[in-house]
């Protein structure tokens, strides 16, 4: 899949020959090693400082000028945050020594160890590191294709989608039906659509009270599902309808012109409908070979390099990371991993095993915030649950709780971007 | 990847044939004080120490969040703390969830990381 390069088959004639480290750009021409980063999102960014700390020189490679952040993004469609707020440049990176790049990553030569930017200059590199997000699937839902998205929004990605879905659900009447439909696993963000609905439902019950929304689940179970089933039932009885699989959510058409959401069981028209489509591992992860038949990347879990390309590292949603959710918080924390494992690789040493922690709150209301956590170890090849530890809130905890936990939340934000992008 | 290591070995060896050849001794000297530097800088961090800043500001800002940050603290602060969350001793809203994944030797060896150059 890696983009073919007119040195490349001269090239390989060399590296059969053994002499592949001529190849290789390497470090014969530098004092550092080099390392580029694709993806300028909570794992990219945080790698890039993190490498930069470690003494490594160190390339960023993101189109945009800044990044919009997807957690805290539904508080966005509830009205209660202004988009400003989940935007994010790249100057205190480029301040600490970071040469940030703001092209398109094309191709990947994983052989010569060479990124190609869209303006066709190439990047050598040591080792790189992916971090390139999630694409929609814009083949897997029959009917939902980047035109629909324009219609019905998946929102899935921070930035024009989210507003879009925010204008939808102001400008619909009182007493409109909005449809959400949610996919199965794996996906970014596995309690997003329940913080989204419960958000949504909060807005419904405060701005437009003879409304509803309709939630179609292609599964049964999901991430919190018990406190958030409980707020549902406590506080939005008549705003929230909730259809798991087995009740018939799956979604398996949608149409665009109806504005509708079709299942096994029926046709659902909405006023507004979200439709968060399947996704998989961003292009640039294809493109360098490190996605396998599933979509995501498989990695080892001591240095998150790629099973399937040497010198090439996969972190954040992309990745398969076993037991660890794809979070913005699980991003930041492969991140650190990632680069300290680079660090130690490129002096000759092997990466001890490492131990990885997640924390990820939503808000069912905005006062109102649950949380799980995780700690995580390889085990098998994977990253597995450390038993004994991490899970959910308690269920049936007073409100005091609750509201410490929404500013819990808050803070967490703060800090985490802090840590990504300075 | 022992292809990394081949290959890391190989440029050291061209690039001191460079050093010998094409610079002045003072250059190759300060580009060596430079890489050294570099190599001295990898502070490996115990299993699970990095995750930390993602919840607890390496460098508090301005206002205080709700979430306190490490900087500052010593290792037997930390080190009780987590003991606390650990048996229950201490309430928390989370931090008993995750501390009953670390044991006491790992909270030991994170929370001395932690304070001598961690939480940056």
């Amino acid at each position: 899949m890696s983009v073919a390069f007119t040195r490349r088959s001269a090239l390989r004639g060399l590296a059969l020959a053994g002499a592949s480290a001529f190849a290789a750009p390497a470090v014969s021409a530098q004092t550092r090693a080099r390392v580029v980063v694709i993806g300028g999102g909570f794992g990219g960014a945080s790698c890039a400082r993190a490498l930069n700390r470690l003494g490594l020189a160190v390339t960023l490679v993101e189109e945009s000028a800044a990044y919009v952040a997807c957690p805290f993004s539904n508080l966005v469609l509830h009205g209660s945050r202004d988009i400003a707020a989940q935007r994010f440049g790249y100057d205190t990176i480029r301040r600490e020594g970071v040469e940030v790049v703001g092209q398109r990553a094309q191709g990947v030569d994983a052989a010569a160890r060479r990124v190609r930017l869209a303006d066709g200059a190439t990047l050598a590199y040591d080792r790189l590191v992916l971090s390139p997000g999630v694409d929609m699937r814009f083949d897997a839902l029959p009917g939902y294709d980047a035109q629909a998205a324009d219609v019905m929004p998946h929102a899935w990605k921070a930035g024009a989608q989210t507003l879009l879905l925010r204008r939808q659900l102001e400008a619909m009447e009182d007493g409109g039906l909005v449809v959400m439909s949610v996919p199965a696993n794996p996906y970014r963000c596995p309690p997003g659509p329940y913080e989204r609905a419960s958000l949504i439902a909060h807005y419904l019950k405060t701005s437009k009270p003879k409304s509803k929304l309709l939630v179609l689940d292609a599964k049964d179970q999901f991430s919190k599902q018990r406190l958030f089933q409980d707020a549902w039932k406590a506080l939005y009885p008549d705003h929230l309808e909730y259809v798991p699989l087995a009740g018939g959510g799956k979604t398996v058409e949608v149409v665009a012109a109806q504005k509708s959401v079709v299942t096994e069981f029926g046709r659902h028209a909405g006023a507004v409908v979200n439709v968060i489509p399947p996704q998989r591992a961003g292009s640039i992860a294809a493109t360098a070979g490190c996605v396998d038949r599933s979509g995501w990347c498989p990695i080892d879990p001591a240095t998150f390099e790629s099973r399937l390309a040497p010198f090439v590292h996969v972190i954040g949603d992309a990745c398969i990371a076993g037991a660890m959710p794809k979070s913005a918080f699980s991003a930041n924390a492969q991140a650190k991993v990632c680069a300290q494992g680079i660090a130690l690789l490129l002096k000759g040493e092997a990466a001890p095993e490492p131990k990885l922690v997640n924390t990820c709150y939503s808000f069912v209301a905005p006062d109102y915030g649950i949380s799980v956590a995780g700690v995580y170890a390889p085990a098998k090849g994977m990253l597995a649950d450390v038993a004994g530890a991490g899970g959910t809130s308690p269920p049936g905890a007073p409100q005091a709780t609750r509201a410490a936990e929404a500013d819990y939340a808050r803070a967490w934000f703060k800090i985490a971007t802090e840590e990504a992008f300075g | 990847m022992s292809g990394g290591r081949i290959s890391i070995a190989l440029a050291a060896a061209l690039a001191a044939g460079f050093f010998v050849s094409g610079m002045r001794a003072s250059d190759a000297q300060a580009i060596s004080a430079q890489a050294s530097k570099a190599q001295a800088s990898v502070a490996i961090a115990p299993p699970g120490a990095t995750s930390c800043t993602g919840c607890h500001a390496g460098a508090p800002s301005g206002d205080q969040p709700a979430l306190p940050s490490l900087t500052g603290q010593s290792a037997q602060a930390i080190e009780e703390a987590m003991a606390g969350f650990r048996s229950g001793a201490r309430e928390a809203t989370l931090m008993n969830r995750i501390a009953k994944g670390f044991t006491e030797d790992e909270t030991r060896a994170i929370a001395r990381w932690l304070a001598q150059e961690g939480a940056r």
